[in-house]
């Protein structure tokens, strides 16, 4: 067998469009999922009592139901599921709410470590100085947990982009779906898969450059102090 | 002692060999049953298949059932001779019929020139096509550009969606789904009002959930099946001919549609 990619030329197009969707789907994944884990943290933090402690245990229980079952029986549920409970959804929105949920309850839990490794005492004494409970969490428990996580976070938002294949299932055109549509073209699955790979490593790759660049902008503080 | 085994075993050996050149001479001269034979034999020998549904698969009752089983029991009937089934599998049902086993093959067998140097072919008994399908209450559409701006699933990298993609305007969606149950699921769930599919996919639907029955919406490509016989069996042919021919005026290929595909049979059954 001779490789010959002169045969993905008249489908660059494809692959483009699979790759724009990828993208926009992995930024507003990580934007929105990284959004609602922060949400989810401040909720669950600290011991919550009242309405709040219900609202955490609920919270608590989508965390566990996301990372206890396989992303692609989250989409198909969401996708085949919702229609039949009579709301229409999309493909796209299916896929999106998907990813985003799952980044979430991962990233939520991730959060999670890295508050309950800041001391009780910082909490505490943010508490005595004045600050309320959401500007003790802002400043004092949620920007050193990130800090702490951020490695962690950068490697969660990758795998929700290569995770992000699974999408092409429920017919979503993404790069996965370019690769299997140009594939059942011109049956040159080889070249095609090659292309592909390589295009989400250097997806991967950017991701985490990216997340990097921001990360050494918003954690300056930490170079000069405790690193 | 030696020497007489050898003896014995060369003898065996030539004698095996003189077996399997008869049975294959045999086999290379068995004349087909023409129609006077079967008349005077009393029974038509017909190849169907058993694991093939709606047109040949096993009942509950283990008796075999579907569309091609209803075609044999008519043409039985209508010769005034008995019924002998006989379940094949798609890849000896030629053989079967060469071998002068059986006097036909009603086993959804569609037409190719590789088929047609070695059998004959009667007219086409049954539906066998591609086509768009919609729900009992979507649009109705006459052909390809009906579907503008509408939505459409089909089974990725199918013939469907080969020839979908030829048909269809430019802004019609179509989404491609990784296999066939991925996209029945589509079309039940009300992910999609259009799916094209074949009319035996569309069948197995129909017979499962009667509320959201897929219904034909348009042709895509039409390859009917046939009943194979031998070669330069004229006689037989033409009884056979004028029997489907009755079948299609007497409405019994229509009642046999509606029961085994729960659609109606298609105006022009040959391609």
């Amino acid at each position: 067998m001779t490789l010959d990619f002169s045969t993905l030329l008249p489908y660059a197009d494809v692959i483009l469009e699979g790759l724009v969707t990828t993208l926009w789907l992995t930024v507003v994944t990580t934007a929105a999922g990284i959004t609602l884990a922060i949400l989810v943290a401040y909720a669950r933090d600290g011991s919550p009592t009242g309405s709040r402690r219900i609202v955490s245990r609920l919270l608590g229980g989508y965390v566990e139901v996301t990372r206890n079952t396989p992303f692609i029986v989250q989409l198909f549920f969401l996708y085949f599921g919702l229609p039949a409970l009579g709301v229409p959804i999309s493909a796209t929105v299916a896929a999106l709410l998907a990813m985003i949920l799952n980044l979430g309850a991962y990233t939520a839990e991730i959060l999670r470590a890295g508050i309950d490794s800041t001391l009780t005492g910082q909490h505490e004494a943010a508490r005595a100085l004045g600050l309320s409970r959401l500007q003790s969490f802002r400043h004092v428990v949620l920007v050193p947990a990130f800090s702490r996580v951020y490695p962690s976070l950068i490697s969660q938002c990758i795998i929700v982009m290569l995770g992000s294949a699974v999408v092409s299932q429920i017919s979503v055109f993404d790069l996965t779906y370019a690769a299997n549509f140009i594939q059942s073209r011109n049956f040159r699955g080889f070249e095609v898969y090659l292309v592909v790979t390589l295009i989400y490593l250097l997806l991967a790759v950017g991701l985490r450059l990216a997340f990097e660049f921001v990360g050494r902008r918003l954690f300056a503080f930490r170079q000069g102090g405790s690193a | 002692m030696f020497a007489f085994a050898k003896n014995r075993f060369s003898r065996q050996l030539v004698l095996a060999l003189c077996c399997t050149v008869a049975a294959g001479l045999a086999a290379v001269s068995a004349q087909a049953s023409d129609l006077e034979t079967i008349e005077q034999r009393g029974t038509l020998r017909v190849a169907v298949p058993q694991d093939f549904p709606p047109f040949g698969s096993v009942g509950t009752d283990l008796q075999p059932q579907g569309y091609d089983i209803d075609m044999a029991h008519y043409l039985a009937d209508q010769m005034d001779v008995d019924l002998k089934l006989v379940t094949v599998t798609s890849a000896n049902r030629i053989p079967f019929l060469q071998t002068d086993k059986v006097d036909l093959v009603i086993s959804s067998l569609g037409k190719n020139p590789e088929r047609a140097a070695v059998i004959d072919f009667t007219d086409a008994y049954a539906p066998f096509f591609l086509g768009v399908f919609g729900t009992p209450e979507a649009d109705a559409i006459d052909d390809a550009s009906g579907l503008s701006g509408k939505t459409i699933g089909v089974t990725r990298g199918s013939v469907e969606d080969m020839e979908l993609s030829d048909l269809a305007p430019s802004d019609t969606t179509i989404q491609r789904f990784e296999d066939n149950a991925t996209t029945i699921s589509a079309f039940l769930s009300g992910q999609v009002s259009y799916i094209a599919t074949g009319n035996v996919v569309a069948a197995q639907i129909a017979e499962r959930n009667t509320e959201r029955a897929p219904t034909m919406v348009f042709q895509i490509k039409n390859s009917p099946c046939y009943i194979g016989l031998a070669q330069d069996n004229g006689a037989l042919k033409a009884r056979v001919n004028a029997l489907i021919e009755q079948a299609k005026q007497d409405g019994t290929l229509e009642s046999m549609s509606q029961q085994w595909f729960h659609t109606a049979l298609p105006d022009d059954l040959s391609s």
